[in-house]
């Protein structure tokens, strides 16, 4: 090697100095909390007679196409959330199906949509900000004139939400966005108003985890009130409560989501990830953020190349 | 066949054999009997013996069952009552009173002791010793005490003898009492044939059968044969699939209710209520409450109608999911196609052999170079 | 040390007009893929977004591209002047596999139109890895250009470019970005969290990007020489190989080092030996990393043309695994998603790769990049 090892010692202590005084403490990995005014819905499975009208006041409130999975197209009836479909029942069944919220021979419901997580992987994913967390209501929401189609957010999203239009030439990312053009207008989301039993009800989402608490306190078996379309509705539905699993889907996973869930039976089963405390965007902001934070380190290396590059070039003058 | 063409001679109505098997045959196929059973009711309808004695005691009743009976054609009231059993005490029907109708009921249950069937219309009040119901007199709850174990076997018609109906409903001031509560540990056969009223061809097909043959018609744990009262009426509804669907009324008069959509969200308790009603309907019209527009109350089930109110959403009971929902784990394709395997193992090949040809030609090369 | 200088001869040769072949056809689905959308041309879904596109003619084509950076890291950093013959091509196949990694993000993404949004500063999200990635590949493409240009203005004029004080500051950044992003492109996956197998999830994923990609530039230097001489039918560079050739065991034990203490601290080592197709190929990625080493590790097979040609044939595979696992094999979003590449969606990537090999055929017999030994046969 032309470069003595002296000379190349000396130059990396010295790049190494440098870094070390201008590198920022270890940035942190800031634990989003949720933001005082979170808006969304609580799911609760036990109230779910999966009657679908949800599906079928999100497709009025989103204009949104029919999607058959028949050769004839005579039903409506999406195998999944799509890029026409936002927002989906799905049925459990084990064994002869007949007890509902039963693990063994029984059955159960889950609707699946967008969680509006408090620390969104796709807003942490998204290179244009595309995918936005609305400042006071939470809200994911998308912008088509900001996305460049890369689908980052899809490879982001640990409930495999954002869908895409692949077959269209001009294709937008498609998901729930809590129909924040109603909530503008004071409205409730259109799964919520049409919901019949309050399955899906609407709140801000410290008092829906306050409800759902409630919930998991009552007696199975006994008649309770239930609020329909929304916690402040005034309307009422009362039936027995069903035995709950003692988890609130959504309280703490990922770091919380703004839709939390109940069920009678555990949440793997009804197809819901297991899912870390922290979020994976802390995990890769932290990286990011330590490495790049006001790009000092990059500036301090760009300086240090500049340097020995300079020098090879001197010493074969 | 044994019954000949002069058997019906003295039909009133005029009506041909032809006709009366057509109307036994219909009988069998309502129980869910297969229609070769017709000919036998007929023959036992029309046995030269004589007509099964039916005894028809009232209590707290409204007569409704008695009317529903009414409105059956086939057979009807006066083919029943005349022909094919011997109605001998009915207050509703009676042709005597007062005291010749009272002698004539013990004439008639000394004479077929174990032989007649006792149909109970409306609950029995067993409060303050029954007073709240007197017949002749005689509070209803004596009566029916004294005259059920004579009985062969007990109808209780209609929602208030089955399980307490109307006059149960809370606070229950009478003390009303279904007729199958009264005769608990007795022994004695009930049937109970609830509804408010119920479809008279429930309570004819029951007796027709019990006459045919001498035993009752299988029983649910609540009483009620099977094969009125087996299924929900949910699970036949006309609008279940708007169910399915999703598409309910959310107000009287809206457009969902204009359309003919499910009713479920102004309360119709035909997911927790079990009745033929939404098959069989009424008045030989195919009307029923759900296709007029009006959510079901669950008028027959215990629990349901006259307890829960007539808006509130009923509770479906269990029965499986939709076919038509997907399921937890779809299967979303987008597989392996042949072509597209083929194709990549003929790159990936074609690139390692490439590869291993040109390490064999380096390895020339270099002693070529050498 | 001869100077450099074109190849010369035929350019529509056998090889050329293949490849020609394959670009027409990829031609044809890419206008499919542009009038009746993604969907039409790949098996891409909503629970694999990224197929081999991405996998392939993205990260591992900048991988592949690396020979302009580690060459740079080399003689530029560290000084090592007698390597310099070395640059040149290097430089070509960065500038090349960079350029085509751009093109395929540009046929990729689903809303290309807006591309330019990435470099608009109320939209860029700076959270976002991608961003940086993207803008760090964008400077980068430019670096390269410009680091090339002195060839092409040789060319012209006739006379040597000196290298001055401008020069240096791309040369500088040119060392720079491909630190930033090749280590970022392992970042990207960090995202996936659950969806990624613990066999390649881990906050480590940066460093062992990059130190992969590091050494992928120097084995595909060595490859790249090797193919030159064997199909332009000029002599071996093995002298000059050889004493390059060290520094790649010492890269691979680190890696292995690196990568291995990561799993077995996270206690995730049994999953290798599952024997379903995540484990078998996470043994088959080692593997194709551990057999270099070996065989470089010895001496005399680093004086062997043939040796080094081989080691650097397994550990191209290994890289390209590395990557293929990390982004496909080991990606699995549950929910019954599958993807395997359609027949249109393999033939644009085989289309990139097919512009690749013209390009730098074209290139190398017209513009002064291989050091002079005579004239191409081929």
């Amino acid at each position: 090697m032309k470069i003595k090892r002296r000379d190349f010692l000396k130059g990396a202590a010295g790049c190494g100095v440098l870094a070390a005084v201008g590198q920022p403490t270890f940035a942190k990995a800031e634990i989003k909390e949720r933001l005082p005014g979170a808006l969304g819905f609580l799911y609760d499975s036990t109230l779910c007679i999966g009657c679908q009208a949800c599906m079928v006041g999100c497709k009025k409130a989103n204009d949104m196409p029919v999607e058959s999975s028949d050769l004839l197209p005579i039903w409506e009836n999406p195998i999944d959330l799509s890029a026409k479909t936002l927002n989906i029942i799905k049925k459990y069944e084990n064994g002869t199906g007949t007890n509902k919220d039963q693990e063994t021979d029984g059955f159960a419901y889950v609707k699946r949509q967008c969680m509006h997580c408090a620390d969104p992987g796709c807003v942490s994913a998204c290179p244009v900000s595309a995918m936005r967390k609305n400042p006071d209501t939470g809200v994911v929401t998308y912008n088509k004139d900001a996305c460049i189609g890369c689908r980052y957010c899809q490879v982001a999203c640990p409930f495999n939400i954002p869908k895409f239009e692949w077959d269209s030439a001009f294709p937008q990312i498609v998901k729930c966005q809590l129909c924040s053009h109603l909530l503008v207008k004071g409205e409730i989301p259109g799964c919520c108003s049409s919901c019949p039993t309050g399955a899906t009800v609407f709140g801000p989402t410290n008092e829906l985890l306050a409800e759902a608490k409630r919930r998991q306190q009552m007696d199975p078996g006994k008649y309770y009130d239930f609020p329909i379309s929304s916690l402040d509705s005034g309307k009422t539905f009362s039936r027995e409560a069903a035995s709950y699993v003692p988890q609130i889907y959504g309280e703490n996973e990922v770091g919380g989501t703004q839709v939390i869930m109940l069920a009678g039976i555990p949440f793997s089963k009804l197809g819901l990830p297991d899912l870390p405390e922290k979020s994976y965007a802390a995990t890769a902001e932290n990286i990011q953020h330590t490495l790049y934070k006001g790009m000092i380190v990059p500036i301090i290396a760009l300086a240090g190349l500049f340097y020995f590059v300079n020098r090879s070039q001197n010493d074969k003058d | 066949m044994k019954c000949r063409e002069s058997d019906f001679e003295n039909f009133p109505s005029g009506v041909s054999r032809r006709d009366f098997l057509k109307v036994c045959t219909a009988t069998a196929v309502y129980m869910g009997l297969p229609a070769s059973f017709g000919p036998k009711i007929a023959e036992a309808a029309t046995a030269a013996k004589k007509r099964p004695p039916v005894i028809w005691l009232s209590g707290q009743e409204c007569t409704g069952c008695t009317e529903t009976l009414l409105r059956t054609s086939h057979p009807t009231l006066e083919h029943l009552i005349l022909d094919l059993i011997a109605l001998d005490y009915a207050e509703t029907l009676n042709t005597g009173a007062g005291h010749q109708a009272e002698e004539y009921r013990a004439k008639s249950i000394e004479e077929n002791k174990g032989k007649f069937i006792l149909v109970c219309e409306g609950s029995i009040p067993v409060k303050d010793g029954g007073i709240y119901c007197k017949i002749a007199g005689k509070p209803v709850l004596e009566i029916l005490q004294e005259t059920a174990p004579k009985a062969a076997a007990v109808i209780a018609i209609g929602s208030c003898a089955t399980w307490g109906g109307v006059p149960s409903a809370g606070p229950n001031p009478t003390g009303a009492t279904p007729v199958y509560k009264i005769l608990e540990g007795t022994g004695i056969p009930v049937i109970n044939i609830p509804g408010c009223p119920p479809n008279g061809y429930n309570f004819l097909s029951t007796v027709l059968y019990f006459v045919t043959f001498g035993k009752l018609p299988e029983l649910d744990d609540k009483l009620r044969p099977k094969f009125a009262y087996g299924r929900l009426i949910h699970e036949n509804c006309e609008r279940r699939p708007h169910f399915d669907a999703g598409r309910f009324a959310e107000q009287f008069g809206d457009e969902g209710h204009r359309n003919g959509y499910c009713l479920y969200k102004l309360g119709c308790k035909g997911p927790e209520t079990y009745n033929n009603c939404s098959t069989l309907r009424f008045n030989d019209m195919g009307t029923w409450p759900v296709n007029t527009g009006h959510p079901c109350f669950g008028c027959s089930e215990e629990g349901v109608g006259f307890n829960i109110p007539l808006h509130t959403p009923a509770n479906v009971k269990n029965i499986t999911p939709a076919a038509g929902l997907t399921p937890i784990n779809v299967d979303h394709g987008g597989g392996m196609s042949t072509g597209a395997v083929a194709l990549a193992a003929a790159v990936a090949g074609a690139a390692l052999g490439a590869g291993a040809v040109a390490v064999k030609k380096v390895g020339q090369e270099e002693k070529k170079q050498d | 040390m001869s100077e450099a200088k074109p190849v010369g001869g035929k350019v529509f040769t056998g090889p050329f007009l293949f490849f020609l072949v394959i670009t027409l056809i990829g031609i044809y689905f890419l206008s499919k893929r542009f009038i009746f959308g993604i969907g039409a041309v790949t098996n891409m879904n909503d629970g694999f977004p990224w197929g081999i596109w991405i996998t392939y003619d993205v990260v591992v084509g900048t991988a592949f591209a690396c020979g302009g950076y580690s060459m740079a890291l080399l003689v530029y950093a560290f000084n090592n002047g007698e390597y310099h013959p070395l640059v040149r091509p290097a430089l070509l196949a960065s500038m090349f596999g960079y350029t085509l990694a751009g093109v395929s993000v540009f046929i990729d993404i689903g809303r290309y139109w807006q591309i330019y949004n990435v470099f608009l500063p109320w939209y860029t999200n700076f959270n976002s890895v991608l961003l940086e990635v993207a803008l760090c590949i964008a400077v980068y493409i430019g670096v390269l250009w410009i680091e090339f240009s002195p060839t092409f203005l040789e060319a012209k004029s006739g006379t040597k470019s000196k290298v001055n004080k401008v020069m240096i500051f791309f040369i500088a950044l040119g060392i720079l970005l491909p630190t930033m992003h090749q280590s970022s492109l392992g970042s990207l996956m960090i995202l996936a969290g659950n969806k990624l197998s613990p066999l390649w999830w881990t906050p480590m994923l940066p460093l062992t990007f990059l130190i992969s990609a590091i050494t992928m530039g120097y084995t595909v230097v060595i490859f790249e020489s090797t193919i030159s001489a064997l199909g332009f039918k000029r002599p071996f560079e093995t002298n000059i190989l050889t004493k390059l050739s060290l520094v790649i065991p010492i890269l691979l034990v680190i890696f292995l080092v690196i990568r291995f203490g990561d799993i077995l601290m996270r206690g995730q080592l049994g999953l290798a030996f599952n024997g379903d197709l995540q484990g078998n190929m996470f043994l088959l990625e080692n593997i194709l990393h551990i057999l270099p080493l070996v065989i470089l590790a010895s001496a005399t097979n680093r004086k062997s043309a043939k040796m080094l040609f081989l080691s650097a044939c397994f550990l191209m595979l290994g890289g390209l695994l590395f990557r293929f696992n990390t982004y496909l094999i080991g990606f699995n979003p549950g929910d019954g998603y599958h993807y395997f590449p359609a027949i249109g969606e393999q033939f644009i990537t085989y289309t990139i790769i097919s512009a690749e090999i013209l390009l730098y055929m074209i290139f190398v017999k017209k513009l002064p990049v291989l050091s002079g030994h005579g004239q191409a046969k081929v």
